[in-house]
């Protein structure tokens, strides 16, 4: 039977399963056929929050969604076109996620009524009006897996365990996927275990072949490859692209990478992806807890090695005792804050933009500290090489904001080439065999102080949490000194606008009224908002903050262009707060806290609201 | 020979002075402190390390004023935290001689969680916690180290917190090197620290120290001269543990119990003979034996044993890693995995 192709400019798909049905891995590999075949994509994986949540219920519903286009994709889509439901709870888990008139694709043989009742189904959905308006496809997955694995030589319970593999092959059927690309991993994964290597590769051809030859389907997809500036790409997750951004920082910089940390969601995927590389000189450490882990990390940039620390909110609570000491000692370090859904425990595995004013103003006294915020998955690489940079030259602590949607979430990265990346000079003091006196806190024309490392003849001096004697870094309880000191910490750290880049503004025709500002990773749904808002022939301006503490230098002129301020933020407010207090502007906030993103169509309502009014 | 000379003519140069800095010292006067900080500062120089190769980190309290007199690097951290700070400049600098000082508040407090995992890692460090029994710098409440009924400031009617025991807490955490002494017994002093220096990996070294303001004659039983020495009971390493001028003994008593006795009175068969490598059970009961620094106590080294040192194991992994994928090429690594290129 020959099947027509529909050519489509965007496709959102969702991967709905149990956890143990292997969703996470299905969406993954293919993600990397997609990402092979030149298509734009972003992904959003939406694990539960239990580990072994009871299996075929709503908790333990594990999803992976991706957006690919033949355009530019900046977020992975609000709703999904296809919904990939491998049982029940799946289903009810995620119908909501599934835009009107949507596809979805059951697992036929899951819709049991034992499963039924236990994602809570008092009638079978597909029979009781839910599913209305969908166009539904059941394909009895498990029981064709299990035929297609006959002869392989293992058990029905491990054969059924593929038929993740046949959702893949059935998708990537349908939109045109390269099948080498999935044929060739799953060769490398399961090249040692025979039986196990065929029984998901015929899966994955038993899916593709049923797209293809039963006549379910009428038609397939295809959707082109995106342009995109030459070179070469990689898919990249937020949490790989920071840890790399830290190695290359180091690497390039020539200072060893000492990375302490303590086991906390999300944050954990920096030390598991920092502790693999350590042929590249990198040090980790996981510490006893949150306290020890920035301490271990400043101890580390006290004996000069490019001392890290990363966590998530509630670990921030606990290191801002260690961070004040580092901003008094005035030594470079770097934390990094995988924002989460809080207040305290909160929602472990959902995302927030909840820690910036944590991150201002956190620590009791005077504290201030450089904030750098990622704002898509692959900048994440780019802004901790940046937090490196500041914290290298200013001899300061910088707090690097990602969030857990960004660390999760994964994009097509052009990847970089190794002499492009900026390289920091630590400037280590340099040994005085003269006997000249060494004075600690003597500033550079940046007003930052020597770093001088223990072993360097010459250098011995002290340093600690009391205040410090202007130059000579002794202790000091006397009034004058201690409000200069409480100064020159803050001019250094404002110094800071002075070496950034000013605050870029997206005004095409230069004429907006509103300014969308944001900061972190709602970068790709402003983007994504205010192009659908432009298509509807309306003008916005949008500008993202990449620094959030100094703020850019131009950034009170460019507030001050527009009568209207919209400010989105995964919080209640928390820029805008900053925003309205600094430069008196009536910024108004659009807050979402759902431990979701913020999605496209919800941005683009609130603009044209603004713009309305 | 000619490398050892140049060793030999550095211990020789090197003298007490090279670690004093010109910083006023500012303890009360007569504070067991200044005892400490002499007898350190004078041991210094025979380590033959250099100042610029050492570094002391101190917490809050009494204690943490230490580096500010010593003329190395230094750290004066925050409360509790020394031992963190500490294990993250050992394990970056292996080549650095690092030194904790640190208080009973300090370490068996705040920063008990740090100290224990300190000595679990046996990182290369040396740490000399000062026990005073009190909280001095925040003027006098009962701290960790305080026997019951204790009455300070906070506690009026007398403490009702159990306290700990310092060496069986180093112990319990298998700490490599146990050891106590006394602030006031300079000898003492300096061949606990001598053997400290000389071992591998964590050295837990607890000093009793007399505060003079807040909790004077805490440790008179031991430290008054010269009649503290008759209850003090000196582990040697191999000989029987005598003291008292060997009038009375550690023995073996009923039911394998550790007891103080008249020599008169027990077999000497039953005199027990100190072994710093012997088992955790005889440094257990030996740190028991008194309920505090009121009865015979014992001071020197409880437990030396070896242990990998945590830094050694972490540049172990780094070499062994270097070796079989070659020094870290970033090219490579940003490019490893599923790429494609576009023309
Ligand atoms: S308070 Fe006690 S421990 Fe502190 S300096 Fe004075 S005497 Fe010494």
């Amino acid at each position: 039977m020959t099947k027509t192709v529909e050519e489509k400019q965007r496709v959102v798909v969702r991967f709905a399963g149990d956890s143990g049905d292997g969703m996470q891995l299905t969406g993954d590999r293919f993600t990397s056929a997609t990402a092979v075949l030149g298509n734009d994509l972003a992904t959003l994986p939406d694990f539960p929050a239990e580990i072994r949540a009871p299996a075929g219920t709503v908790h333990g519903v594990s999803a992976f969604q991706i957006q690919f286009a033949a355009t530019d994709v900046t977020t992975p889509g609000d709703r999904a076109d296809v919904l990939i439901a491998m049982n029940p709870a799946a289903l009810k888990a995620d119908l909501h996620t599934v835009e009107g008139g949507g596809t979805i694709i059951l697992n036929e043989d899951a819709f049991t009524p034992r499963n039924l009742e236990k994602a809570g189904y008092a009638q079978d959905p597909r029979h009781d009006g839910t599913l209305d308006g969908y166009q539904v496809y059941e394909v009895p997955m498990t029981s064709l897996t299990i035929l297609a694995t006959e002869g392989v030589g293992i058990g029905k319970k491990e054969a059924e365990r593929a038929k993740n593999m046949f959702a893949l092959g059935l998708l990537s059927w349908m939109y045109g996927r390269p099948t080498d690309v999935t044929l060739q991993w799953l060769e490398g994964k399961f090249g040692g275990r025979h039986e196990i290597l065929d029984a998901n590769v015929a899966a994955f051809k038993a899916g593709y072949n049923f797209g293809e030859t039963t006549e379910l389907f009428a038609h397939s997809y295809k959707v082109e490859a995106a342009p995109a500036e030459p070179g070469t790409y990689r898919n990249i997750a937020g949490a790989t692209a920071l840890a790399w951004g830290l190695v290359a920082a180091a690497d390039r910089s020539g200072l060893p990478l000492f990375y302490a940390s303590y086991p906390i969601t999300p944050a954990s995927e920096l030390l598991h992806e920092l502790a693999r590389h350590k042929s590249f000189g990198v040090r980790t450490l996981q510490a006893e807890d949150e306290i020890a882990a920035a301490g271990i990390a400043l101890g580390a940039a006290f004996a000069g090695h490019l001392g890290v620390t990363g966590t998530s909110g509630p670990g921030m609570d606990l290191k801002a005792e260690m961070l004040g000491l580092a901003v008094i000692m005035e030594l470079p370090m770097v934390v990094v804050d995988v924002q989460r859904a809080g207040p305290s425990t909160g929602m472990p595995t959902k995302t927030e933009q909840g820690d910036l004013l944590l991150s201002m103003f956190g620590r009791h006294g005077e504290s201030p500290m450089p904030i750098v915020a990622a704002a898509t998955p692959g900048d994440c690489f780019d802004a901790a090489i940046e937090a490196v940079r500041l914290a290298v030259t200013y001899r300061t602590p910088v707090i690097l904001l990602s969030d857990t949607f960004l660390s999760n979430s994964s994009e097509p990265w052009r990847v970089p080439e190794v002499d492009s990346l900026p390289a920091v000079d630590p400037r280590f003091e340099r040994a005085r065999e003269d006997g000249g006196r060494f004075l600690p806190y003597e500033r550079d024309e940046r007003l930052a102080r020597p770093w001088a490392v223990p072993g360097t003849p010459g250098l011995v001096h002290r340093i600690g949490g009391l205040e410090r004697e202007d130059l000579t870094g002794n202790i000091s309880y006397e009034a004058d000194n201690h409000e200069r000191m409480t100064h020159l910490r803050r001019a250094k750290v404002e110094g800071i606008a002075r070496d950034i880049p000013p605050l870029e503004v997206d005004d095409p025709g230069g004429d907006a009224e509103l300014l969308v500002l944001g900061w972190g990773s709602t970068l790709g749904t402003i983007r994504a908002a205010t192009r659908r808002v432009r298509e509807e022939g309306r003008s916005v301006a949008a500008a993202h903050l990449r620094h959030l503490h100094p703020f850019p230098a131009n950034i009170g002129e460019v507030l001050s262009r527009y009568p209207k301020v919209l400010i989105p933020e995964m919080n209640l407010g928390q820029l805008a707060l900053l925003i309205r207090a600094r430069y008196l502007v009536d910024a108004r906030t659009y807050s979402k806290v759902q431990g979701l993103p913020i999605f496209a169509d919800e941005l683009e309502h609130e603009i044209l609201r603004a713009l309305d009014e | 020979m000619g490398g050892g000379e140049g060793e030999r003519g550095l211990v020789d140069t090197l003298s007490k002075k090279d670690f004093t800095t010109d910083q006023e010292v500012r303890w009360c006067p007569g504070c067991g402190d200044y005892a400490i900080l002499s007898a350190v500062q004078g041991f210094l120089p025979e380590l033959g390390v250099e100042p610029h190769k050492t570094v002391f980190v101190s917490g809050i309290g009494c204690s943490g004023r230490f580096t500010y007199y010593v003329d190395t690097y230094g750290v004066h951290g925050i409360h509790g935290r020394a031992p963190a700070i500490a294990t993250g400049i050992a394990t970056a600098r292996p080549d650095l001689s690092v030194w904790v000082v640190t208080g009973d508040g300090d370490g068996l407090s705040i920063g008990g969680n740090h100290l224990i995992h300190a000595l679990r890692r046996n990182v290369n460090i040396k740490i000399l916690m000062f026990n005073n029994q009190i909280y001095g710098l925040t003027k006098g409440q009962y701290s960790p180290t305080s026997e019951e009924g204790k009455v300070t400031k906070s506690t009026p009617f007398g403490s009702v917190d159990h306290p700990f025991n310092p060496i069986a807490v180093a112990l319990g955490a298998e700490a490599t090197f146990v050891a106590r002494t006394i602030d006031n017994d300079r000898q003492h002093l300096t061949e606990v620290l001598r053997q400290a220096a000389a071992h591998r990996g964590t050295a837990f070294v607890e000093i009793y120290q007399n505060c003079n303001v807040f909790n004077d004659g805490a440790f008179d039983l031991l430290r008054d001269k010269p009649q503290g020495s008759r209850s003090q009971i000196r582990l040697e390493h191999g000989e029987p543990i005598l003291f008292d001028d060997d009038m009375r003994c550690v023995a073996v008593g009923d039911n394998g119990r550790l007891i103080v006795a008249n020599v008169d009175d027990v077999s000497p068969d039953s005199i027990v003979v100190h072994d710093v490598h012997g088992r955790p059970s005889l440094a257990f009961a030996l740190a028991h034996l008194s309920h505090g620094p009121t009865e015979p106590t014992c001071i020197g080294v409880f437990r030396e044993f070896g242990r990998p040192v945590y830094g050694d194991a972490m540049e172990d992994q780094m070499r062994r890693a270097t070796e079989r994928l070659g020094k870290g090429d970033l090219s490579g690594l940003l490019h490893s995995g599923d790429t494609w290129t576009v023309r």
